[in-house]
């Protein structure tokens, strides 16, 4: 009995260290982003008066704000949309040992791996208003004339598309290997005893190998939608939020709000409007890391 | 026969090669497209009557002189070298005694602590940064690379947890039971044996750690204002371009000679860094 106690004791001396330190900073600055969300703190003031709602009520008047959180749900679906049906096909393609896997994993996984902003500067070049390579091949083919060739990233609509691919390009090895991983833990007579019974490749796969991934692919939508509707990098990077607007998120929004624009009060109020969905997507993954320990 | 059924009859091997072929070049081009610009000249680079694809002029290694010679580059390289090391340092210290007190000697409290642990990685520096940046300012740590070593364990720290204490569960715990009839007292056991033989899940840690540290984007722009104390993250996609000039080819360079060996360690430990997302929901 005394020796638990004692265990007990330790536990806590070991853990302290660690939960101090997020308690100080996450915690903190947390509670801050909630105070601040409904006070009135700018750059450079001392006091804090509260003034509930007030700057939730101000952005949700502001277009731009309701711009914001439309390209955010736009970005966060589209991405995710195009990332989970990609790597579907990708990680069937991968599951299988051939020769040069290794290789075409490592291509496959760049994106990933790199640092973001950086592969997001690779991409700013590719669909730069001049010297696009994309144009290039298109003018090549004749798809598009030299003088009229689509300005990526100066256009609202192929802004958007162009900041929602270029998300997924970064998301998918994510969710590629996760998927992989799942498909590996598959046991191997199932499908198997499928083909003998004459079920075709696609049937057994829709039928059979998909059903038996749901878990593991909703890991990978819930993961992505986090690391998706939270992000600014590649916005930031590719278009600062513009033209006029048009692929604005609110990551991105509170940042040229709350930090460029010094207004930390309605920043974080801006920011807050990202709590409900962290909050499902939490409930969510504990729903089913509950269900994996009962199975 | 592998796990797919019909694995190597001739439609799916088809769409294995054209699935394979059309992604690695989706996913790949961008990086090899830094290469290429990388050894162009400038002329060649803004003639828009050059093929892109190939060298209309002799490669040249005048923008990795320029990147290495006359910017912050290497600087941004030793700080992103020193603020990984540090924060690896302070994730070490503090995640691994953590991830084994939840492992092993809080009993059923562990697994709830483990989970709340790793929900706060959910939550995004998007949502923090703002008050953050208030905290840093107090701390006296605004412009200082010293920010975001302080700053960056708030993410790696949850995460390391998550790993080490997966790792730490597989190890039998009759390995400590016995040095300790043998007259060692737990924390001994945990330092003699535990540390050694968990070397290979704290070499995942301290990989993933500084891998996420080399990856930080928002936090570092955040805090850090001079041009000389950025990271590689920020400093190369912000401050190598001068007003509106954007000088292309080192830009290039740049982003390829930092991402590559980052691309290469972490693709070797990037197995294990899954595992920390899937536990749980593979079996």
């Amino acid at each position: 009995m005394g020796l638990r106690r004692d265990a007990g004791r330790l536990g806590a001396a070991m853990f302290a260290p660690a939960l101090l330190y997020i308690v100080a900073l996450v915690g903190t600055p947390l509670v801050l982003a909630f105070l601040y969300s409904v006070g009135n703190v700018k750059v450079g003031s001392v006091g804090y008066e509260f003034v509930g709602l007030d700057n939730f009520i101000s952005v949700l008047q502001s277009p731009t704000f309701r711009g914001a959180l439309l390209h955010s749900f736009l970005f966060t679906v589209g991405a995710q949309l195009i990332v989970i049906i990609s790597a579907n096909i990708l990680a069937l393609a991968l599951v299988d040992r051939f020769r040069g896997r290794g290789l075409v994993r490592f291509f496959i996984l760049l994106p990933w791996v790199a640092p973001i902003s950086l592969g997001a500067i690779g991409w700013k070049w590719i669909l730069d208003s001049i010297y696009s390579v994309i144009n290039w091949v298109l003018v090549q083919l004749h798809l598009v004339e030299p003088f009229d060739a689509p300005m990526w990233l100066g256009e609202g609509a192929l802004a958007m598309l162009s900041v929602i691919m270029v998300h997924a390009w970064r998301m998918l090895p994510f969710s590629t290997v996760i998927l992989l991983a799942g498909l590996t833990a598959i046991p191997k007579d199932i499908p198997e005893a499928a083909a003998v019974d004459g079920a075709g490749f696609w049937r057994t796969h829709f039928q059979i190998t998909i059903p038996m991934m749901t878990p593991i692919i909703n890991v990978a939508v819930l993961f992505g939608v986090v690391f998706t509707f939270t992000d600014m990098t590649v916005v930031y990077i590719l278009t600062r939020g513009g033209p006029y607007n048009s692929t604005q998120v609110l990551p991105s929004l509170a940042f040229f709000t709350g930090i460029l624009g010094g207004d930390l009060a309605e920043g974080a109020a801006i920011s807050v409007f990202l709590v409900p969905i962290l909050v499902v997507i939490a409930w969510l993954m504990l729903r089913l890391a509950r269900r994996a320990e009962v199975v | 026969m592998g796990p797919v059924a019909g694995g190597r009859r001739p439609p799916v091997r088809i769409f294995r090669w054209v699935a394979l072929s059309v992604f690695s070049v989706l996913l790949a081009f961008p990086f090899v497209w830094m290469a290429i610009t990388s050894f162009k000249q400038t002329s060649d680079l803004y003639d828009v009557e050059n093929n892109p694809f190939l060298f209309n002029e002799m490669p040249t290694l005048e923008h990795v002189e320029l990147l290495l010679g006359e910017t912050l580059f290497p600087r941004w390289l030793l700080n992103t070298a020193f603020a990984g090391t540090m924060v690896v340092l302070i994730t070490l210290l503090l995640a691994v005694p953590a991830a084994y007190a939840l492992a092993r000697l809080t009993g059923r409290w562990g697994e709830r602590l483990g989970i709340a642990i790793f929900l706060t990685y959910l939550i995004p520096p998007t949502l923090l940064f703002i008050p953050m940046s208030r905290v840093v300012s107090i701390l006296g740590l605004q412009d200082s690379l010293w920010s975001i070593i302080v700053v960056y364990p708030t993410f790696t720290i949850p995460f390391s947890i998550w790993l080490l204490m997966a790792f730490f569960k597989s190890i039998p715990s009759e390995l400590e039971d016995a040095a300790m009839v043998d007259g060692l007292t737990r924390f001994q056991a945990f330092l003699r044996l535990v540390i050694p033989i968990s070397f290979s899940g704290i070499l995942t840690v301290v990989i993933f750690t500084f891998t996420l540290v080399t990856q930080e984007f928002v936090y570092a722009l955040t805090f850090i204002s001079s041009a000389s104390n950025q990271t590689i993250g920020v400093g190369v996609p912000i401050y190598l371009v001068r007003g509106d000039v954007y000088y292309w080819g080192s830009l290039m360079a740049a982003c390829l000679i930092a991402s590559l060996p980052i691309a290469v360690f972490y693709n070797l430990f990037l197995d294990r860094f899954i595992a920390g997302f899937t536990v749980g929901a593979v079996k």
